[in-house]
């Protein structure tokens, strides 16, 4: 369970992802945000009216999928980094858009370690793309270049050497 | 002897955020802070606020402080003093303050009382060993000083300080062996968790420290399950190699100063321990005091810059000086509201219910 493991199940992932009908037209946000806290950055990081007003600041994120265009704004705005953009259009591989705050900062090119929601090990995978967007406090946008069919899996990533 | 119409004690969100709304009104405000740069606990967080964004959530807490203090430097009606300690407040409305190793006498016709709040600590064998550290410390030795307290840590406490420490060890290149957590359930936010599990962190819930070894420092921790009854479960123990524990098990309001005036206290649980009996203006029961953010009871960095904003303005008042002031408390007791609906905020709501009182002033 969420509240004693930190990591969400199957069936909440389910019910935040972006149907496949959206996800074979290009990239677009999954957001893993499941418990109702008091948090709002999102609604205000996103140009495109895809993140639903919140009537209630503990409302959970209600994404409007059609709208999305995976620009990676609310990526880096959410303080939770609970934010990911999904791009399976490519045809031998998928892209995933993942926070990432740590040192030193990765290259595009650059092999890197695929790990799950639990830290574990899922294969390589390579660095496609790095942006700091002038929101978000600093926090990037990293890209990776994935086996297709690890692109619910992979949420996190371990440079070869040198972070934790 | 100093004279001004508003004193506050303590630069955090609370007491920057209660000087700036005096000074709006037109208040003359002293502000009073121990520590050398002013926001609190703001200076040592590095990581991106959770709360809502009109109180600068998604902003990093550092960047929030200069924020604030930037704003406070623009406004001409407030004098701050750092690294000046208040040690007393007297029945002539005198607030005595340490500064430059001199006693200052500051009269004051209005006060605001927002100290913070101050860690807990925990009972085991070897926790007088160096390398036994509070959060607070490891967050200042790492993010205020750029200092790695150590290589490798256990954390005791996934509540968020926990969790978000953690992370920021991780960013420091420091190895987080694991986050032990009494409760069976993370106390801080899921997403603040996930954070840590992708990053290859466990979270052990039902799990407390059962001793730190080391002979100069801590070398080693013994970690073990406990039952309902918190009893630690003889069998289940398992070793970690670290040279730092850190403790994140909870902060308990800093009452001292409003004790000694002589407010009202009464011990609130949810809020962390002893907190001031006050009114909806955060107006304690000596009239002129007046109460602000985790002083007030242990919540977070946006109720702390909405509650000082409600109490500063309120002094305002009590000082005739704030015409629009049932104006200006609606709006942050709506925000306020807010913010405490959720789940999250069950605790806070419960301690409130008994501790906002009539019985104190009215302004
Ligand atoms: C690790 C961690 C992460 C956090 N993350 C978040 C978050 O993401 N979002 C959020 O909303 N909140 C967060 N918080 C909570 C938030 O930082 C606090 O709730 C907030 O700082 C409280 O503000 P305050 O002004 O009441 O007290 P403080 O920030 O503690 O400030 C009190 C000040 O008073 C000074 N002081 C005390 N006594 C005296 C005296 N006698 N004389 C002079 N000065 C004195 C202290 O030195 C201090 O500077 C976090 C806290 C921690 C520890």
């Amino acid at each position: 369970m969420l509240k004693s493991t930190g990591v969400p199940e199957r069936e909440q992932l389910d019910a935040v992802t972006p149907p496949a009908s959206r996800r074979s037209k290009g990239p677009v946000a999954m957001f893993e945000c499941f418990e109702r806290i008091p948090c709002d950055p999102c609604y205000h990081a996103c140009k495109h009216g895809a993140v639903k007003e919140f009537l209630d600041i503990c409302d959970v994120p209600e994404v409007d999928f059609e709208r999305c265009t995976g620009c990676g704004l609310c990526v880096v705005a959410c303080p939770g980094l609970a934010i990911f953009i999904l791009d399976e259009t490519p045809s031998d591989h998928a892209v995933v858009g993942l926070p990432y705050e740590m040192l030193p900062v990765p290259e595009p090119g650059q092999e890197v370690t695929l790990l799950d929601r639990e830290g574990r090990e899922l294969g390589k995978g390579e660095v496609s793309q790095v942006s700091r967007p002038r929101v978000g406090s600093g926090t990037l946008l990293v890209k990776l270049k994935i086996p297709k069919e690890m692109v619910q899996d992979v949420r996190s990533f371990r440079l070869e050497r040198g972070t934790p | 002897m100093f004279r001004t119409e508003l004193a506050v004690v303590g630069a955090g969100p609370a007491g920057l955020s209660a000087a700036l709304a005096a000074s709006e009104c037109g208040v003359d405000t002293l502000i009073v802070d121990n520590g050398s740069t002013p926001g609190g606990q703001l200076v040592k967080q590095t990581h991106k606020f959770f709360g809502s964004k009109a109180e600068h959530a998604g902003t990093r807490g550092i960047h929030i402080a200069r924020l604030l203090a930037g704003e406070l430097q623009r406004s001409p009606q407030v004098e701050y003093w750092s690294e000046s300690t208040a040690l007393g407040y007297y029945e002539d409305q005198v607030l005595l303050v340490e500064r430059e190793g001199r006693a200052h006498a500051v009269h004051c016709d209005a006060l605001v009382v927002a100290t913070g709040a101050a860690e807990r600590h925990m009972v085991f064998p070897g926790n007088d060993l160096p390398g036994v550290y509070g959060a607070g410390a490891v967050q200042t030795l790492m993010n205020v000083h750029g200092v790695k307290p150590g290589e490798r840590v256990l954390i005791v406490g996934a509540g968020n300080i926990g969790l978000i420490v953690s992370y920021q060890l991780l960013q420091a290149g420091v190895r987080v062996a694991a986050v032990v957590e009494a409760s069976r359930y993370i106390g801080g936010y899921a997403v603040h968790a996930s954070k840590l599990r992708r990053l290859s962190v466990p979270i052990l819930t039902s799990h407390t420290v059962k001793e730190a070894h080391g002979h100069e420092q801590v070398e080693r921790a013994t970690v073990w399950q406990i039952d309902e009854t918190f009893t630690g479960v003889p069998g289940t123990e398992i070793e970690f190699e670290v040279d730092v524990i850190c403790l994140a098990v909870g902060l308990s309001p800093v009452t001292d100063l409003l004790c000694q005036i002589g407010c009202k206290m009464k011990y609130v649980p949810e809020l962390g321990g002893y907190v001031p009996i006050r009114n909806e203006n955060m107006q304690t029961t000596r009239s002129e005091v007046f109460v602000a953010g985790d002083a007030s009871g242990v919540e977070e960095g946006s109720s702390a810059m909405l509650t000082g904003r409600l109490a500063g303005y309120a002094a305002a008042a009590y000082l005739g000086k704030c015409p629009d002031f049932q104006n200006k408390r609606a709006e942050c007791q709506r925000a306020l509201d807010a913010l405490r609906a959720g789940p999250s905020g069950q605790k806070v709501r419960a301690g409130l219910s008994v501790v906002v009182s009539m019985e104190a002033g009215t302004c």
